[in-house]
């Protein structure tokens, strides 16, 4: 008997056999030299039944500790609608590829046509593409992206108010590429525009990356930031948390010429670091210049409104070597994902999780302060839902003993410094126990 | 599939004052927050407002205007559109695991780090490497990580003069594109007449200024390069390191590993040969092995299994630095690690097999009809230029819009590049006879129809959803957003 995934009975492969004039599997294999063969078993478990396969995850499992999260730093714990897996696990969803033809994959084109209309409504953008693999990548695509629509520069300033996960991404495509990264200084956790200036002084920038809400949580002024950069032929680049942009100020009325990040705030599960979702959306001015796929509407034979990938001339398979992007495949279903989200969600949802998480937010510094123990470490500075607390003891200490409590209170950013995030999922209750360690600390 | 609903967008289902969310009390005073006007958003995101059953019908009756491999036979070359198995679908959404924050001590993360690391050793030992790092989120993010690799290990080296990769005329395009991306400069090698590597081509452009060459086996055409080890020994005598691109690793599954034909550094799709579902174009994941000697180069983090047993993270010095914040796409892991075990060693050595065996089936059953440029046993996937009887003028476009009325996904189309008319056929071991033998008969009838009726093929497809849609009106003036609609 074969295996349960194989259709073929031993009087197929018979049959088939036959049509090929072969006598055997093997004899199909006559091509690949005897030294090259393999003659014998992987050295891998033999397969198991779903039942097996099933108790093995559920080991695994037992050995993972879920807590509850007070951690950000990019990865934010917000609620998932059911509707929302409801739909992206419809089959016809989850078991396409590319929308290769159109006329079969109007259900994928459609909702890609609609998450780039969120995407713009979200960031004030014009464009969107059809969505990246996660923030990071696709930050390091809006870098490349700058680079190439400068012709000749070579160079990009990069805030360190960015996350410095994204920064490390950064970092690699540019070392790799022959780009050069230099810092824009922090300044009390925001970036420093007389910095800047300075910097862009020698007209050699291609971009300028800045983020909001930045990596301590706070909410920069970016007031003429963009004029600053356009009278030195840089484009300006917002990385920015989707989540948030329900409330905040968006990229588009910053003047950003490219809008960046990772939309997993939308609802999106932690799952250990992926799936997510990188996004990448621009000015009209620059879409030929965006990476990636991108759906636009047209019409068919009969007239009927219709969707289908759009702008093929910038892309790897048609350009090959002169590419500025390799990017072939987006993360589709993670766009689906974004997409129901943001229509279970609407503007007064999304707004509706950034006010709870910042009453969550306020509440728990307030109560983290009055231990005495831990500070607000930019008091004057706004901030939504996470903010960076100091600590007067030793903060792998506090984790520790917080885990052992089965929270996750943050992640530790440098000594006696924690980064703290609060979401709509945290109860007043998680936040008093959090503090109540604090206290016995 | 359903013509019926086909229609509006979610935007247009809107109406002022509906809603489908509800979010919990938390406790916590309200309106605490005050931010200044300078740092909100001036108006609401236009985004719909609507209930939920709406939110539910809308995406539903999309879904049946899509095809997917569990709608029906997808022959897509390159793309090894096989069954995902249900199974996969559950072990990865198990909360224990889908509610991990990525930056969570590691002692709590036992379960997650022992999965990964389970399945880059499986991966290892079927590529025939030393170690994979599962971090790149895509093929072609993997190709991109891989040429790092590469560049990595000769600067290690000194070697900084090593600045060209050479890619064959049949490769995919997202090899020179990874290629160019990577800092280093393609350059191309025609293919011999029946579609393998020319290896005296290759050799007149092997110098000291060559970091790689990338190959898939069995190449684009589907036919396997038997002088592969010949080739990485001049590769290698040369200095340079051999790249394996995965894509085509489906039908060598039991068979043959990259590592035993020379390859030093490899990815594969976890979403082609490793069942993981394509999504309508992603999440996929695309791991990377490297052989003995090149681990160090990997990116960071590296997921280790210490003396005690325990699982931890590791950064090395020697590192190409990091290309992703995270381990990757962590759930797309699951599911392939949930494949393989599902499969074992006796169902993988099948799997490859059964590939092959379908792929020639189909070829030998079309070959009279159909033009093959490559008459050769195939592998996984072989290439028809085009229609025997080019004289109708019917295209391959025409016969994949046609095979859209039958029910089937067409396969890829125009490529390779080395054939005008290439109809690139790639069946999976998961498709019964009987599935095959309608294809077959479809295919031989529009062939037929081709000759006696032309115009009715010319003109398909006749019974989709939505007919043939104007990509110059879609490119002239683009609309790609809903607000664009209604300018």
């Amino acid at each position: 008997m074969g295996h349960r995934y194989f259709p073929h009975t031993e009087a197929d492969i018979e049959s088939m056999l036959q049509r090929c004039g072969v006598a055997s599997v093997d004899e199909l294999y006559a091509d690949v030299p005897p030294g090259l063969v393999l003659n014998r078993d992987y050295e891998l478990p033999r397969s198991m039944s779903e039942k097996e396969v099933r108790d093995y995850f559920h080991r695994l499992c037992a050995a993972n500790r879920p807590l509850t999260c007070f951690a950000g730093a990019g990865f934010y714990n917000h609620y998932s609608p059911a509707v929302v897996s409801s739909v992206i696990s419809r089959s016809e969803f989850l078991t396409a590829y590319t929308p290769y033809q159109p006329e079969i994959s109007q259900g994928t084109l459609q909702y890609i046509f609609e998450y780039q209309s969120m995407m713009s409504a979200l960031t004030g953008m014009a464009v969107s593409n059809a969505s990246m693999y996660d923030g990071t990548t696709a930050t390091a695509e809006a870098m490349l992206m700058a680079v190439a629509a400068s012709r000749k520069r070579n160079r990009v300033l990069v805030s360190q108010t960015l996350n410095p996960y994204t920064r490390k991404v950064i970092d690699t495509y540019a070392r790799y590429h022959g780009v050069t990264v230099d810092d824009i200084r922090q300044i009390d956790g925001m970036t420093d525009l007389v910095d800047l200036q300075s910097k862009l002084e020698q007209d050699d920038v291609a971009g300028v990356i800045v983020a909001t809400p930045n990596f301590y949580g706070l909410l920069e002024d970016y007031s003429g930031v963009a004029e600053m950069c356009h009278a030195h032929k840089a484009l300006f680049i917002v990385n920015c948390v989707p989540s948030a942009l329900g409330v905040i100020r968006t990229p588009g009325e910053w003047g950003a010429d490219i809008a960046v990040g990772d939309g997993q705030s939308l609802g999106m599960p932690l799952s250990y670091g992926g799936p997510y979702l990188g996004f990448i959306c621009c000015t009209r001015a620059l879409m030929r210049k965006l990476p990636g796929r991108i759906v636009g509407a047209t019409e068919d034979a009969g007239g009927q409104r219709v969707f289908v990938i759009t702008l093929q001339a910038r892309e790897q398979h048609i350009r090959r070597e002169k590419a500025t992007s390799n990017i072939c495949s987006n993360q589709g279903l993670m766009a689906l994902y974004a997409t129901v989200y943001l229509s279970v969600m609407g503007a007064a949802g999304l707004r509706e999780v950034c006010e709870k998480s910042m009453d969550g937010a306020r509440y728990l510094v307030a109560a983290l302060e009055k231990t005495g123990r831990m500070k607000l470490k930019y008091p004057s500075a706004p901030y939504l839902n996470e903010f960076v607390m100091t600590c007067d003891f030793d903060v792998d200490d506090f984790v520790a003993r917080c885990v052992a409590g089965g929270i996750l209170p943050g992640v530790k950013i440098a000594d006696g410094e924690i980064l703290i995030a609060v979401t709509e999922m945290n109860h007043r209750s998680e936040m008093d126990a959090l503090a109540g360690i604090v206290e016995n600390m | 599939m359903n013509r019926e609903y086909y229609g509006k967008l979610i935007f247009e289902l809107s109406r002022p004052g509906r809603r489908a969310y509800s979010l919990p009390a938390n406790g916590c005073p309200e309106g605490a927050t005050l931010l200044p006007e300078g740092l909100l958003r001036k108006s609401a995101p236009e985004l719909p407002e609507v209930d939920e059953p709406t939110v539910v019908r809308h995406y539903n009756n999309m879904s049946t205007n899509n095809f997917g491999v569990d709608t029906g036979f997808y022959p897509l070359g390159s793309c090894t559109m096989k069954y995902n198995p249900k199974i996969n679908e559950e072990m990865a959404v198990l909360p224990a695991m889908a509610g991990l924050h990525p930056l969570q001590p590691v002692s709590t993360v036992q379960g997650a780090l022992e999965a990964y690391h389970t399945l880059q050793c499986y991966l290892a030992e079927i590529g025939g490497m030393a170690e994979f790092t599962l971090n790149p989120f895509a093929g072609a993010h993997g190709e991109l990580t891989g040429l790092m690799v590469i560049r990595a290990w000769h600067d290690s080296r000194g070697d900084s003069k090593r600045t060209k990769v050479i890619v064959p005329d049949s490769a995919h395009g997202t090899n020179p594109a990874s290629a160019a991306v990577a800092g280093l400069k393609v350059i191309e090698v025609k293919s011999m007449p029946d579609g393998t590597v020319d290896v005296e081509a290759l050799s007149a452009v092997l110098d000291d200024s060559v970091a790689a060459v990338m190959m898939t086996n069995p190449n684009t055409m589907g036919i396997f390069e038997s002088r592969v080890r010949e080739i990485a020994d001049m590769v290698h005598d040369a200095g340079a390191l051999m790249y394996y691109d995965g894509a085509n690793l489906n039908p060598m599954l039991g068979v043959a590993r990259p590592g035993d034909m020379g390859f030093d550094v490899m990815h594969v799709n976890l979403h082609k040969t490793f069942s993981t579902p394509h999504g309508g174009g992603g999440p996929g994941a695309g791991p990377v092995g490297v052989r003995s000697g090149l681990e160090k180069f990997l990116p960071n983090p590296r997921v280790v299994k210490n003396a005690d047993g325990s699982f931890g993270l590791s950064q090395s010095d020697g590192s190409l630095g990091s290309v992703s914040a995270t381990l990757g796409n962590f759930a797309v892991q699951l599911r392939a690690l949930s494949y393989i075990l599902s499969l074992g060693c006796d169902g993988l050595a099948q799997a490859g097999r059964l590939a092959t065996l379908n792929a020639n089936y189909v070829k030998e059953s079309l070959r009279d009809v159909y033009e093959l440029p490559i008459d050769r046993v195939c592998k996984h996937e072989f290439v028809f230029d085009g229609l025997a009887d080019k004289t109708s003028g019917v295209s391959t476009l025409n016969v994949a819009k046609r095979l859209l009325d039958h029910g089937y996904h067409a396969p890829t189309i125009y490529f390779p590049l080395l054939f005008h008319e290439s109809l690139m056929i790639e069946p999976t071991e998961t498709e019964s006879r009987e599935t095959l033998d309608e294809f077959i008969a479809v295919m031989r009838d529009i062939a037929r129809e081709a000759a006696e009726s032309p115009e009715v093929v010319k003109s398909a497809p006749h019974n989709t959803p939505v007919g043939l849609p104007d990509d110059t009106k879609a490119a002239l003036s683009p609309k790609v957003t809903y607000f664009d609609l209604m300018q």
